[in-house]
Protein backbone atom coordinates (compact mmCIF):
# COMPACT_ATOMS: atom_id res chain seq x y z
CA UNK A 1 0.00 0.00 0.00
CA UNK A 2 2.76 2.51 0.77
CA UNK A 3 4.22 1.84 -2.84
CA UNK A 4 1.48 4.09 -4.06
CA UNK A 5 1.18 6.90 -1.24
CA UNK A 6 3.98 8.98 -4.19
CA UNK A 7 1.49 8.17 -7.01
CA UNK A 8 -1.32 9.40 -4.64
CA UNK A 9 0.59 12.78 -4.00
CA UNK A 10 1.98 13.09 -7.87
CA UNK A 11 -1.74 12.88 -8.29
CA UNK A 12 -2.96 15.31 -6.47
CA UNK A 13 0.38 17.59 -7.33
CA UNK A 14 -1.00 16.91 -11.04
CA UNK A 15 -4.71 17.78 -10.26
CA UNK A 16 -3.38 21.26 -8.42
CA UNK A 17 -1.85 22.29 -11.40
CA UNK A 18 -4.49 22.12 -14.02
CA UNK A 19 -6.70 23.50 -11.94
CA UNK A 20 -4.66 26.57 -10.84
CA UNK A 21 -3.09 26.49 -14.46
CA UNK A 22 -6.57 26.79 -15.53
CA UNK A 23 -6.00 23.74 -18.35
CA UNK A 24 -9.40 22.13 -17.34
CA UNK A 25 -11.38 25.38 -18.01
CA UNK A 26 -13.51 24.89 -21.69
CA UNK A 27 -12.95 28.19 -21.40
CA UNK A 28 -9.14 28.08 -22.04
CA UNK A 29 -9.33 25.39 -24.76
CA UNK A 30 -11.90 27.16 -26.62
CA UNK A 31 -9.46 31.01 -26.51
CA UNK A 32 -6.45 27.85 -27.29
CA UNK A 33 -8.13 26.79 -30.54
CA UNK A 34 -9.25 30.37 -31.89
CA UNK A 35 -5.24 31.42 -31.66
CA UNK A 36 -6.23 34.46 -29.04
CA UNK A 37 -4.07 34.09 -26.07
CA UNK A 38 -0.67 32.47 -25.30
CA UNK A 39 -1.55 30.99 -22.27
CA UNK A 40 -2.26 27.44 -23.07
CA UNK A 41 0.88 27.33 -25.41
CA UNK A 42 2.77 28.55 -22.96
CA UNK A 43 1.82 25.92 -20.56
CA UNK A 44 2.59 22.92 -23.18
CA UNK A 45 5.22 25.13 -24.90
CA UNK A 46 7.18 25.02 -21.52
CA UNK A 47 6.44 21.44 -20.42
CA UNK A 48 8.03 20.31 -23.88
CA UNK A 49 11.45 22.07 -23.66
CA UNK A 50 11.73 21.30 -20.33
CA UNK A 51 10.71 18.06 -21.46
CA UNK A 52 13.18 17.62 -24.56
CA UNK A 53 16.18 18.85 -22.39
CA UNK A 54 15.24 16.64 -19.11
CA UNK A 55 15.39 13.46 -21.24
CA UNK A 56 18.42 13.96 -23.39
CA UNK A 57 19.79 14.39 -20.41
CA UNK A 58 18.33 11.72 -18.73
CA UNK A 59 19.79 9.41 -21.64
CA UNK A 60 23.15 11.21 -22.16
CA UNK A 61 23.87 10.42 -18.11
CA UNK A 62 22.29 7.38 -18.36
CA UNK A 63 20.58 8.11 -15.02
CA UNK A 64 18.61 5.46 -13.42
CA UNK A 65 15.45 5.58 -11.88
CA UNK A 66 14.63 5.23 -7.56
CA UNK A 67 14.90 1.32 -7.67
CA UNK A 68 18.34 1.75 -9.31
CA UNK A 69 16.54 0.31 -13.28
CA UNK A 70 17.72 2.11 -16.03
CA UNK A 71 15.29 4.60 -17.31
CA UNK A 72 13.43 3.32 -20.81
CA UNK A 73 11.62 6.30 -22.60
CA UNK A 74 8.78 3.69 -25.03
CA UNK A 75 9.41 4.40 -28.51
CA UNK A 76 5.88 4.65 -30.39
CA UNK A 77 5.64 2.91 -33.48
CA UNK A 78 6.49 4.03 -36.44
CA UNK A 79 2.96 4.39 -38.61
CA UNK A 80 0.72 7.31 -40.09
CA UNK A 81 -2.92 6.85 -40.35
CA UNK A 82 -3.53 5.73 -36.29
CA UNK A 83 -2.16 8.86 -34.68
CA UNK A 84 -3.54 11.10 -37.65
CA UNK A 85 -6.81 10.18 -37.38
CA UNK A 86 -6.96 8.86 -33.84
CA UNK A 87 -5.51 12.48 -32.95
CA UNK A 88 -8.37 14.10 -34.83
CA UNK A 89 -11.41 12.32 -33.60
CA UNK A 90 -9.54 12.75 -30.38
CA UNK A 91 -9.05 17.09 -31.13
CA UNK A 92 -12.96 17.10 -32.06
CA UNK A 93 -13.95 15.34 -28.74
CA UNK A 94 -11.37 17.83 -27.16
CA UNK A 95 -13.10 21.18 -28.22
CA UNK A 96 -16.66 20.03 -27.78
CA UNK A 97 -16.01 18.75 -24.32
CA UNK A 98 -13.11 21.21 -23.29
CA UNK A 99 -11.29 18.53 -21.40
CA UNK A 100 -8.74 15.72 -22.10
CA UNK A 101 -9.05 12.84 -19.80
CA UNK A 102 -6.77 14.33 -17.03
CA UNK A 103 -8.66 17.47 -16.65
CA UNK A 104 -11.94 15.40 -17.00
CA UNK A 105 -11.38 13.74 -13.51
CA UNK A 106 -9.89 17.04 -11.94
CA UNK A 107 -13.12 18.65 -13.16
CA UNK A 108 -15.32 16.10 -11.09
CA UNK A 109 -12.93 17.02 -8.13
CA UNK A 110 -13.60 20.50 -8.23
CA UNK A 111 -17.28 19.94 -8.37
CA UNK A 112 -18.39 20.30 -11.87
CA UNK A 113 -20.28 16.62 -11.69
CA UNK A 114 -21.49 16.71 -15.27
CA UNK A 115 -18.14 15.82 -16.30
CA UNK A 116 -18.67 12.66 -14.56
CA UNK A 117 -21.12 12.25 -18.10
CA UNK A 118 -17.91 13.24 -20.00
CA UNK A 119 -15.87 10.62 -17.98
CA UNK A 120 -18.14 7.89 -18.09
CA UNK A 121 -18.21 8.28 -22.32
CA UNK A 122 -14.44 8.40 -22.71
CA UNK A 123 -14.53 5.42 -20.64
CA UNK A 124 -16.95 3.94 -23.11
CA UNK A 125 -15.29 5.54 -26.36
CA UNK A 126 -12.33 3.30 -25.57
CA UNK A 127 -14.42 0.32 -24.81
CA UNK A 128 -15.60 0.77 -28.22
CA UNK A 129 -12.49 1.80 -30.22
CA UNK A 130 -11.36 -1.79 -28.69
CA UNK A 131 -14.72 -3.41 -30.33
CA UNK A 132 -13.63 -1.89 -33.70
CA UNK A 133 -10.31 -1.76 -33.85
CA UNK A 134 -9.86 -4.74 -35.94
CA UNK A 135 -11.67 -2.75 -38.99
CA UNK A 136 -9.66 0.39 -38.19
CA UNK A 137 -7.16 1.29 -40.44
CA UNK A 138 -3.90 1.96 -38.39
CA UNK B 1 3.72 34.57 -2.23
CA UNK B 2 0.27 33.96 -0.86
CA UNK B 3 -1.33 35.91 -3.96
CA UNK B 4 0.65 34.12 -6.06
CA UNK B 5 -0.56 30.70 -4.72
CA UNK B 6 -4.42 31.87 -4.88
CA UNK B 7 -4.42 33.70 -7.91
CA UNK B 8 -4.61 31.72 -11.44
CA UNK B 9 -0.30 30.71 -12.19
CA UNK B 10 0.77 32.03 -14.92
CA UNK B 11 1.49 29.52 -17.52
CA UNK B 12 5.26 29.46 -17.13
CA UNK B 13 5.23 28.36 -13.75
CA UNK B 14 2.50 26.01 -15.04
CA UNK B 15 4.65 24.42 -17.49
CA UNK B 16 7.70 23.57 -15.26
CA UNK B 17 5.17 22.05 -12.94
CA UNK B 18 4.29 19.82 -15.39
CA UNK B 19 7.40 18.69 -16.91
CA UNK B 20 8.43 18.11 -13.13
CA UNK B 21 5.29 15.76 -12.58
CA UNK B 22 6.73 13.85 -16.09
CA UNK B 23 9.90 13.58 -14.22
CA UNK B 24 8.62 12.60 -11.30
CA UNK B 25 6.99 9.41 -12.86
CA UNK B 26 10.14 8.60 -14.62
CA UNK B 27 11.80 8.56 -11.97
CA UNK B 28 9.33 6.49 -10.29
CA UNK B 29 10.11 4.09 -12.87
CA UNK B 30 7.00 4.78 -14.91
CA UNK B 31 5.88 7.02 -17.61
CA UNK B 32 3.33 9.70 -17.90
CA UNK B 33 0.22 8.70 -19.64
CA UNK B 34 -3.60 9.56 -18.37
CA UNK B 35 -5.78 8.23 -21.00
CA UNK B 36 -4.48 4.73 -20.56
CA UNK B 37 -6.33 4.61 -17.20
CA UNK B 38 -9.56 4.45 -19.43
CA UNK B 39 -8.18 1.00 -21.02
CA UNK B 40 -7.42 -0.11 -17.15
CA UNK B 41 -10.50 0.58 -16.62
CA UNK B 42 -12.41 -1.35 -19.59
CA UNK B 43 -10.02 -3.90 -18.35
CA UNK B 44 -11.19 -4.31 -14.98
CA UNK B 45 -14.70 -4.38 -15.69
CA UNK B 46 -13.85 -7.49 -17.68
CA UNK B 47 -13.58 -6.45 -21.10
CA UNK B 48 -10.62 -8.77 -21.59
CA UNK B 49 -12.95 -11.60 -21.06
CA UNK B 50 -14.40 -10.38 -24.66
CA UNK B 51 -11.87 -9.06 -26.09
CA UNK B 52 -8.08 -9.72 -26.69
CA UNK B 53 -7.23 -5.57 -26.56
CA UNK B 54 -8.10 -5.56 -23.12
CA UNK B 55 -7.39 -8.36 -22.10
CA UNK B 56 -3.75 -7.98 -19.84
CA UNK B 57 -2.73 -7.75 -16.72
CA UNK B 58 -4.34 -3.82 -15.44
CA UNK B 59 -3.05 -4.96 -12.09
CA UNK B 60 0.11 -3.56 -12.88
CA UNK B 61 -1.93 -0.50 -13.82
CA UNK B 62 -2.59 0.64 -10.26
CA UNK B 63 -0.07 3.21 -9.92
CA UNK B 64 -2.05 5.23 -12.73
CA UNK B 65 -5.20 4.50 -11.06
CA UNK B 66 -3.90 5.98 -7.75
CA UNK B 67 -2.87 8.83 -9.60
CA UNK B 68 -6.06 9.33 -11.34
CA UNK B 69 -7.76 9.56 -7.16
CA UNK B 70 -4.97 12.04 -7.09
CA UNK B 71 -6.25 14.39 -9.55
CA UNK B 72 -9.27 13.98 -7.88
CA UNK B 73 -8.38 14.95 -4.75
CA UNK B 74 -6.13 17.91 -6.47
CA UNK B 75 -9.14 19.26 -8.32
CA UNK B 76 -10.85 19.04 -4.50
CA UNK B 77 -8.25 20.67 -2.84
CA UNK B 78 -7.63 23.15 -5.13
CA UNK B 79 -11.44 24.67 -5.27
CA UNK B 80 -11.77 24.51 -1.48
CA UNK B 81 -8.90 25.36 -0.19
CA UNK B 82 -6.12 27.50 -3.07
CA UNK B 83 -8.70 29.54 -4.98
CA UNK B 84 -10.57 33.11 -4.25
CA UNK B 85 -11.01 34.31 -7.75
CA UNK B 86 -13.02 31.91 -9.97
CA UNK B 87 -14.03 33.49 -13.19
CA UNK B 88 -11.19 32.59 -16.17
CA UNK B 89 -10.01 35.72 -17.17
CA UNK B 90 -10.31 35.02 -21.09
CA UNK B 91 -8.78 37.13 -23.79
CA UNK B 92 -11.98 39.73 -24.69
CA UNK B 93 -11.68 38.58 -28.54
CA UNK B 94 -12.47 35.11 -27.47
CA UNK B 95 -15.57 36.37 -25.30
CA UNK B 96 -16.91 38.24 -28.48
CA UNK B 97 -16.65 35.39 -30.23
CA UNK B 98 -18.14 33.61 -27.53
CA UNK B 99 -21.32 35.66 -27.41
CA UNK B 100 -22.19 35.11 -30.83
CA UNK B 101 -22.13 31.86 -30.05
CA UNK B 102 -24.34 32.18 -27.32
CA UNK B 103 -21.95 31.69 -24.36
CA UNK B 104 -21.68 34.55 -21.47
CA UNK B 105 -18.38 36.02 -20.09
CA UNK B 106 -17.19 33.41 -18.00
CA UNK B 107 -18.04 33.64 -14.21
CA UNK B 108 -16.58 30.64 -13.10
CA UNK B 109 -13.89 27.75 -14.69
CA UNK B 110 -16.56 26.45 -16.92
CA UNK B 111 -19.46 27.68 -19.29
CA UNK B 112 -22.92 27.12 -17.48
CA UNK B 113 -24.38 26.47 -21.17
CA UNK B 114 -22.79 23.52 -21.16
CA UNK B 115 -21.85 22.05 -17.63
CA UNK B 116 -25.07 22.83 -15.68
CA UNK B 117 -27.14 19.95 -14.83
CA UNK B 118 -30.13 22.09 -16.72
CA UNK B 119 -27.98 21.90 -19.67
CA UNK B 120 -26.96 18.46 -19.11
CA UNK B 121 -29.78 17.00 -18.81
CA UNK B 122 -31.90 18.51 -21.86
CA UNK B 123 -31.05 16.24 -24.92
CA UNK B 124 -28.85 18.44 -26.83
CA UNK B 125 -26.88 19.32 -23.87
CA UNK B 126 -26.49 15.64 -22.88
CA UNK B 127 -25.62 14.46 -26.74
CA UNK B 128 -22.39 17.47 -26.63
CA UNK B 129 -20.95 15.95 -23.05
CA UNK B 130 -21.22 12.22 -24.23
CA UNK B 131 -20.26 12.97 -27.78
CA UNK B 132 -17.52 14.89 -26.73
CA UNK B 133 -16.56 12.39 -24.19
CA UNK B 134 -17.17 9.20 -26.18
CA UNK B 135 -14.56 10.92 -29.17
CA UNK B 136 -12.14 11.92 -26.24
CA UNK B 137 -11.70 8.14 -25.41
CA UNK B 138 -11.76 6.72 -28.87
CA UNK B 139 -9.37 8.99 -29.93
CA UNK B 140 -7.11 8.47 -27.49
CA UNK B 141 -6.78 4.95 -27.61
CA UNK B 142 -6.97 4.81 -31.19
CA UNK B 143 -3.73 7.40 -31.24
CA UNK B 144 -2.38 5.68 -28.20
CA UNK B 145 -2.58 8.40 -26.27
CA UNK B 146 -3.74 12.11 -24.89
CA UNK B 147 -2.41 15.14 -24.10
CA UNK B 148 -0.06 13.53 -21.52
CA UNK B 149 1.42 10.78 -23.43
CA UNK B 150 1.86 12.60 -26.71
CA UNK B 151 2.29 16.13 -26.30
CA UNK B 152 4.47 16.13 -23.01
CA UNK B 153 5.90 12.29 -22.88
CA UNK B 154 6.01 11.69 -26.83
CA UNK B 155 7.63 14.71 -28.02
CA UNK B 156 10.09 15.42 -24.82
CA UNK B 157 11.51 11.95 -26.10
CA UNK B 158 11.48 13.29 -29.73
CA UNK B 159 8.66 10.85 -31.31
CA UNK B 160 7.70 11.59 -34.29
CA UNK B 161 4.34 9.62 -34.27
CA UNK B 162 3.33 12.13 -31.15
CA UNK B 163 4.02 15.20 -33.38
CA UNK B 164 1.90 13.71 -35.55
CA UNK B 165 -1.31 12.77 -33.25
CA UNK B 166 -0.42 16.20 -32.07
CA UNK B 167 -1.22 17.73 -35.44
CA UNK B 168 -4.22 15.44 -35.61
CA UNK B 169 -5.47 17.42 -32.13
CA UNK B 170 -4.94 20.29 -33.79
CA UNK B 171 -6.72 19.71 -37.04
CA UNK B 172 -9.99 17.79 -34.55
CA UNK B 173 -9.73 20.79 -32.53
CA UNK B 174 -9.62 23.61 -35.16
CA UNK B 175 -12.30 21.48 -37.40
CA UNK B 176 -14.59 21.31 -34.19
CA UNK B 177 -14.46 25.15 -33.19
CA UNK B 178 -14.47 27.03 -36.57
CA UNK B 179 -16.67 24.57 -38.94
CA UNK B 180 -18.74 22.50 -36.38
CA UNK B 181 -19.51 25.01 -33.42
CA UNK B 182 -20.93 27.74 -35.60
CA UNK B 183 -23.46 24.84 -36.39
CA UNK B 184 -24.14 23.28 -33.00
CA UNK B 185 -24.78 26.38 -31.19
Amino acid sequence: MTKFIKFLLVGTLFGIIMAKSEAISWYRIQEMFRFQSFHMYGIIGTAVVLGVLGVAIIKKYRIRDIQGNPIIFPRMEKTFVKYILGGSIFGLGWALSGACPGPMVVNIGYGYFTMIIVFVSAILGTLLYGMLRNNLPH
Amino acid sequence: MKDFIMNPWPWWFSGILISSIMFLLVFFGKSFGFSSNLKTICSMAGAGKKMKFFDFNWKAEIWNLVFLIGALVGGFITKEFLTTENAVQISEATKSELNVLGFSNPESIQPMEIFSWESAMSLKGFLILSFGGLMVGFGSRYANGCTSGHAISGISNLQLPSLIAVIGFFAGGLAMTHLIFPLIF
